[in-house]
């Protein structure tokens, strides 16, 4: 009886990992497949992907890579035989280590929507297009003007100016900031900046775009370059000259902050996001892509003709007429490995995201993205209160838009490392020489 | 009967065989190659002999850092584990009242993932250190003693069950003989307890130190390796390596082909030790 039971047993657990097996060959292959680099837009996309299916019968897969991981995930993803036939590169270093896997576009319907083909990443010898930018985004400081307003209202306020677009330099920011400080209580917040979130994984903002000002200054200066992402590229080397420019600026936000120094290395960026949201601090630095997260957040007390951006002043000189940090990393490559009708599947599949009716209004009023593209008029922008400052800025001609060169930055160590470096600094652990070393040593180690 | 079973052995092992191979045999051999390639993806490797090995130790400090790091975990690691499960076997093999639900209530912590857990005790840890301006980033010291104290949380109930029945498995007749030969606590303790449960001091010993040198959710839940990397242990090294950076990821290959070989010899060495040391009952 019981030898009858254990060889049924066994039977079924032989038929049970055959069928296994011929399921894992039997998923779905979609005709299109898009590894999605943003989080918060998974849901559009997955929203995106059925409307097209139902317009037009070809089959859209949608997988998002969690943040932080889209490397890891492209990584595996691309070594499988149904691999992303579109995935996203951000930059030209992205672009260098997909190049094997990366379909020279130059003369599509996708391609030709660009309206400055320059912005389009090339070979090493300047020719084809292997990688399309899709959005254009910008970041610099986004303040709460209600909280503001009440700041300048104050009867005994130490400062000239009367109004937050006054700010144009670091050192009227300053003396806002430290006077705010002085009377946050009156004021009814907690600290004038939000956390400066130095958690593992959660200090891009510091590491990376704040890190582009100093930066772009440098390079911006190069003798052999015209264009500072390309000098960034070819820099062997950074002095970071204006590391006192950087110091200026996170030292202001380290010591006029909600949160005490000791504590921001367990603070993330959905933290800071929180605490603008709701009202318990004025500024806060991020891109417009945080709308979304600001707008999300439960309890949100932030009126959104309130939000306004201003540019991250430093203290170089003549910095009155800088504007915000605009440019862009994400850039969309279609796999050079996937087959010739998937390839064509999937460049129809942009072109009708990006010039259609229905694919602009997903792309204007759901993803919220301001595209480089000449199929968008100058009416079809989104309307959310961030993306509207970014496009004032952008469209100001007496302002100077600092580029993001930080797409030239050696690698995701050289971040990492400068995070810690910041964090170790932040917390007293380390001078601010240390951190000055780490960008020089690491800059130069990495780019080997 | 017997040669008919012998005839289907061939069957019935298969799909065992095949997960095996699929799940383990395949994708060793292929790391131990890749550690010796330059590649992006997996399936586009290019030979390039040692140099990977090389690497590993010349490019910088971190995979030197990380594996003493571990080591300096695994020793406090192992040491507090086992002593405090042996304890709290020999303490819920005496009858008292409620003994079930102490073995469950310890037990379950091993029930929990490693992220979880290790979001759980940074809570917490955080929650006692932000008392005093500090945080688990602060120093490598607190990240250090919050691992010590989470991997002994989650392992201490597993080894206490493999004690526990080590313990139920020694004759009362020593024991009692033992007693009436006038032996105390301390006595039975030495000379017999734990000589008749060395079978599984063997097996815990080779538990916790793997499951110490492998750590790696706890470890990136946790700290994430912050400060600067000084609370990074080997696994994660080796995964920042291998992700970190393009063209390294044949570095991180070879750190992981050194790392299994550091890790075998550690268990067989101690294998061995333990081994000779058991008594047959």
């Amino acid at each position: 009886m019981s030898k009858k039971l254990l060889s049924l047993i066994l039977c079924i657990s032989l038929l049970l990992s055959v069928m296994l097996l011929a399921g894992c060959g039997d998923r779905g292959s979609a005709d299109v497949y898009f590894l999605n680099f943003k989080p918060e837009s998974a849901d559009v996309y997955t929203e995106i992907a059925k409307k097209y299916e139902e317009e037009t019968g070809v089959s859209v897969k949608v997988v998002t890579a969690a943040a932080n991981t889209y490397e890891q995930t492209l990584k595996s993803e691309i070594a499988k035989s149904n691999a992303p036939t579109i995935f996203q590169v951000n930059g030209p270093i992205g672009y260098e280590s997909w190049k094997d896997y990366c379909l020279n576009i130059e003369g599509s319907d996708f391609a030709k929507l660009l309206s400055d083909d320059t912005l389009a990443i090339r070979d090493a010898n300047g020719e084809g297009i292997y990688a399309v930018p899709y959005v254009v985004e910008g970041y610099g400081i986004i303040y709460n003007d209600a909280i503001m307003k009440k700041y300048f209202a104050l009867s005994d306020k130490t400062v000239e100016i009367d109004s937050a677009d006054q700010i144009n330099s670091f050192a009227t920011l300053k003396a806002v900031a430290e006077d705010m400080t002085a009377h946050k209580d009156e004021l009814g917040i907690k600290g004038v900046f939000a956390s400066t979130s130095l958690s593992s994984g959660e200090d891009w903002r510091w590491q990376t775009h704040l890190l582009n000002v100093p930066l772009y200054y440098e390079l911006r200066d190069s003798e052999d370059y015209t264009d500072p992402t390309i000098a960034g590229l070819n820099a062997k080397e950074v002095a970071f000259r204006y590391a006192q420019n950087y110091k200026n600026l996170f030292d202001l936000y380290i010591n006029n902050s909600i949160t005490e120094k000791g504590l921001l290395g367990s603070k993330s960026t959905s933290d800071s996001m929180a605490e603008f949201a709701l009202s318990q601090v004025a500024m806060v630095q991020n891109g417009n892509w945080a709308w979304s997260q600001i707008k999300d957040v439960k309890g949100n007390t932030v009126a959104e003709d309130d939000i306004k951006f201003l540019p991250l002043y430093t203290g170089i000189t003549d910095e009155e007429n800088q504007g915000l940090c605009i440019g862009t990393e994400n850039y969309l490559a279609i796999n050079k490995n996937a087959s010739e009708d998937q390839q064509k599947k999937s460049l129809d599949f942009l072109y009708w995201l990006f010039s259609s009716e229905t694919g602009k209004d997903y792309v204007t009023n759901k993803l919220d993205f301001i595209t480089p593209f000449n199929s968008f008029s100058e009416a079809e922008l989104p309307n959310d209160p961030l993306a509207r400052e970014v496009v004032r800025y952008m469209n100001d001609e007496n302002v100077n838009t600092v580029t993001w060169i930080f797409t030239s930055f050696p690698s995701d160590v050289f971040k990492t490392e400068v995070g810690g470096a910041l964090l170790e600094y932040a917390q007293g652990n380390k001078e601010w020489t240390d951190v000055e070393t780490t960008v020089k040593s690491m800059w130069k180690s990495e780019r080997e | 009967m017997r040669t008919s079973s012998k005839r289907w052995f061939a069957v019935f092992v298969l799909p065992t065989f095949i997960a095996f191979c699929i799940a383990f045999l395949v994708p060793f051999i292929m790391g131990l190659y890749l550690s010796f390639c330059e590649f992006r993806t997996v399936s586009d490797a290019q030979f390039v002999g040692l140099q990977n090995y090389i690497r590993a130790f010349s490019e910088n400090s971190d995979f030197i850092n990380s594996l003493w790091f571990t080591v300096k975990f695994a020793f406090t690691a192992v040491i507090s584990i086992n002593v405090i499960a042996f304890l709290l076997a020999l303490l819920l093999t005496r009858g008292i009242r409620g003994t079930n639900l102490f073995r469950t209530v310890f037990f379950m912590p091993n029930l929990i993932g490693g992220i979880v857990l290790g979001y759980i005790w940074q809570l917490i840890i955080n929650g006692v250190l932000y008392n005093y301006g500090y945080s688990i980033t602060s120093n490598a010291a607190f990240g250090y003693w919050g691992l010590v104290v989470l991997m002994s949380w989650q392992m201490i109930g597993y080894m206490m069950i493999i004690y526990i029945a080590g313990i139920q498995n020694i004759p009362t007749a020593i024991l009692e003989a033992a007693r009436v030969d006038g032996a105390g606590p301390l006595r039975t303790l030495r000379s017999i307890i734990i000589p008749s449960v060395m079978p599984s001091i063997t097996i815990c010993l080779f538990l916790t130190i793997t499951n110490s040198f492998k750590l790696f959710d706890q470890n990136l839940a946790l700290t994430a390796g912050a400060p600067s990397k000084q609370t990074q242990m080997v696994a994660l090294d080796i995964y920042n390596t291998f992700y970190g950076r393009i063209g390294s990821e044949g570095v991180g290959q070879a750190k992981a082909v050194i790392f299994f070989i550091l890790v075998a010899v550690v268990a067989l060495l101690q294998l061995y030790f333990t081994r000779s040391r058991e008594v047959e009952n």
